[in-house]
């Protein structure tokens, strides 16, 4: 299994606020890898950084064999990394069927029909709704439409930031039970949680960040089982 | 006023009304994807005027060729000025952009001005003629620019609402972040938008010149203004509202000047849009969404 994603030492200022504190950390292919930690930590901050919308001042980031640092947002997306925002950010205006199309731009014309028909296979409600207008759905099924929208580009990491955000806890399993099926299919993926019952449940591997900084990691298992993780984060 | 007046000020007011619809599809583009009041885009015109007067009167070339010429030269010209003076501001507050966009205006007119020279340039009309329907004159002029504009408007119709650029244009206006995170490019696509604005000014400077045969460094600002209004009037943002802002201010206008009160024609259009800010400032088709979480 190769190393899909490599952060490493990168720290990210808004104006004067040192939002993350010079952490690294990777993911290899075929991983699940999770980033808990409390409100404001910096996990969309970290997100958004590899993402190409906010840049870091130090260190580097790569995505498979080449450096993303400097690239452009919309560039890093035709190399293979997409990110499903936190808040979700779909196209209220725009029908299911042209978000769709949206997250298929960087993929040739040809392709789009087939990618379309398994994001509908994976999300059967999108398919009902495909010519309503996005801002008509409920919250769950705009998450269901970010994230399939986010997979229309073939992505090989996807990211996902707090895909469970305000979801009823029925929907919160549905959308844990589409991050492991997507992993099942051979899916790299990147999750930020707070929910971090959840995403320790089906992480390969996980960091903890505080304040901008990493202060612990582990596999999934011993994170859920570590008494100060399950103090801080896991309400036990 | 009887009827057969009232009928052929009607065609009048479609037909200015075509030019401000035009005109006011380039500011409403603009604003709807960078938030600019591009108060540029109404000298856009005047340049276009100019290309197809020194067309016509210096190298005799044909108005077709005239037209497509100015067309050109509009949407070159809109897009330089949107690499030049706005990309740079893309982080910067709306208000330095809003100033920049003023700038330009001022650099256009008088640079025109130094250019061309103060005075105004008549030309021969490009579409002469007419006919008569009833009793009801009709210039060939007024078919000719509402059948353009009608053709113009259905095209970008199409173009924002089918194809792969026209959806972008649409997401980027919506949320430059998550356009990015699809793919899209900003630059790419901010400065389509703004291609095709110009051009449909370039359009519009040539329907505007059918109508009244002369151009002056400042006409684009009047002109500029009440497709500016139009846009507001419709909702600005919104393509569709554009068009109908911009029809509705041409009938608005005629019938304004049908009942012998011309010279009360541009205080009408401005008293249009105070009443519009102070009571709809979302306009005719202004952007309402619920936002559900
Ligand atoms: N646009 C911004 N301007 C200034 N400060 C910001 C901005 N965005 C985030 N911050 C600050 O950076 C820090 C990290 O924020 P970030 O959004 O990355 O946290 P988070 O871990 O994603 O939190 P949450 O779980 O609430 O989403 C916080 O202290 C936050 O206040
Ligand atoms: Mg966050």
């Amino acid at each position: 299994m190769g190393r899909i994603l490599t952060v490493d030492d990168i720290n990210v200022y808004y104006g004067s606020i040192h939002a993350i504190k010079g952490i690294s950390f990777y993911v290899d292919e075929g991983e699940i890898v999770t980033l808990i930690g409390a409100n404001g930590a910096g996990k969309s901050t970290t997100l958004n950084t590899i993402s190409g919308l906010l840049r870091s001042k130090t260190g580097d980031i790569h995505f498979l064999d080449e450096s993303i640092a400097k690239a452009s947002a919309h560039s890093i997306v035709s190399k293979g990394l997409s990110m499903v925002p936190e808040g979700r950010r779909i196209f209220l205006r725009l029908t299911v069927e042209e978000n769709l199309e949206m997250g298929a731009y960087t993929r040739p014309k040809s392709e789009i029909k087939e990618s379309m028909d398994q994001a509908f296979e994976l999300f059967p409600r999108l398919l009902e709704r495909r010519k309503q207008i996005a801002g008509t759905l409920s919250g769950g099924e705009q998450q269901m439409l970010a994230m399939a929208r986010a997979m229309m580009a073939h992505p090989k990491l996807i990211m996902l930031d707090e895909p469970s955000m305000g979801l009823a806890p029925i929907f919160v399993d549905h959308i844990f039970d589409i991050i492991k099926s997507l992993h099942k299919n051979g899916a790299t993926i990147l999750l930020v949680e707070q929910n971090a019952q959840a995403a320790l449940s089906v992480a390969s591997r996980a960091y903890v960040l505080e304040t901008g900084s990493i202060v612990k990691t582990g596999s999934g298992k011993e994170l859920m089982n570590d008494p100060v993780i399950k103090k801080a984060y896991l309400g036990a | 006023m009887d009827f057969y007046t009232l009928i052929a000020q009607i065609i009048n007011g479609l037909q200015t009304g075509s030019v401000y619809a035009l005109v006011a599809l380039g500011y409403s583009m603009v604003y709807g994807i960078i938030m600019l009041l591009n108060f540029a885009h109404g000298d856009i015109i005047m340049v276009g005027a100019y290309v197809v007067y020194y067309s016509i009167a210096s190298f005799a070339l044909p108005p077709l060729l005239a037209v497509i010429l100015a067309v050109i030269m509009c949407t070159i010209l809109g897009v330089a000025i949107e690499k030049v003076a706005y990309t740079p501001l893309r982080s910067a507050p709306r208000l330095s952009l809003l100033i920049t966009a003023i700038g330009i205006s001022f650099l256009l007119e008088n640079g025109a001005q130094l250019l061309f020279g103060a005075d105004q340039k008549s030309m021969s009309p490009m579409v002469k003629g007419g006919f008569s329907m009833g009793s009801v004159g009709i210039s060939y002029a007024a078919v000719v620019t509402i059948v353009v504009s009608v053709i113009a408007m259905t095209a970008l119709t199409i173009l924002v609402n089918k194809t792969k650029m026209g959806k972008a244009m649409r997401a980027v206006s919506e949320d430059m972040g998550a356009a990015q995170l699809m793919g899209i490019s900003l630059n790419r696509t901010i400065s389509f938008t703004f291609a095709i604005g110009s051009a449909l000014a370039g359009i519009g400077s040539a329907l505007y010149l059918c109508a009244y045969p002369q151009s002056s460094p400042t006409m684009g600002s009047m002109l500029g203004i009440k497709a500016f209004v139009a846009a507001v009037l419709g909702g600005i943002g919104s393509i569709p509202g554009a068009m109908i802002g911009g029809f509705a201010i041409g009938i608005l206008e005629a019938l304004v000047a049908a009942a012998h009160l011309s010279m009360w024609k541009d205080a009408v259009v401005f008293f249009v849009l105070i009443i519009v800010l102070l009571f709809k400032p979302t306009g005719i088709l202004g952007k309402k969404i619920q936002e559900k979480v």
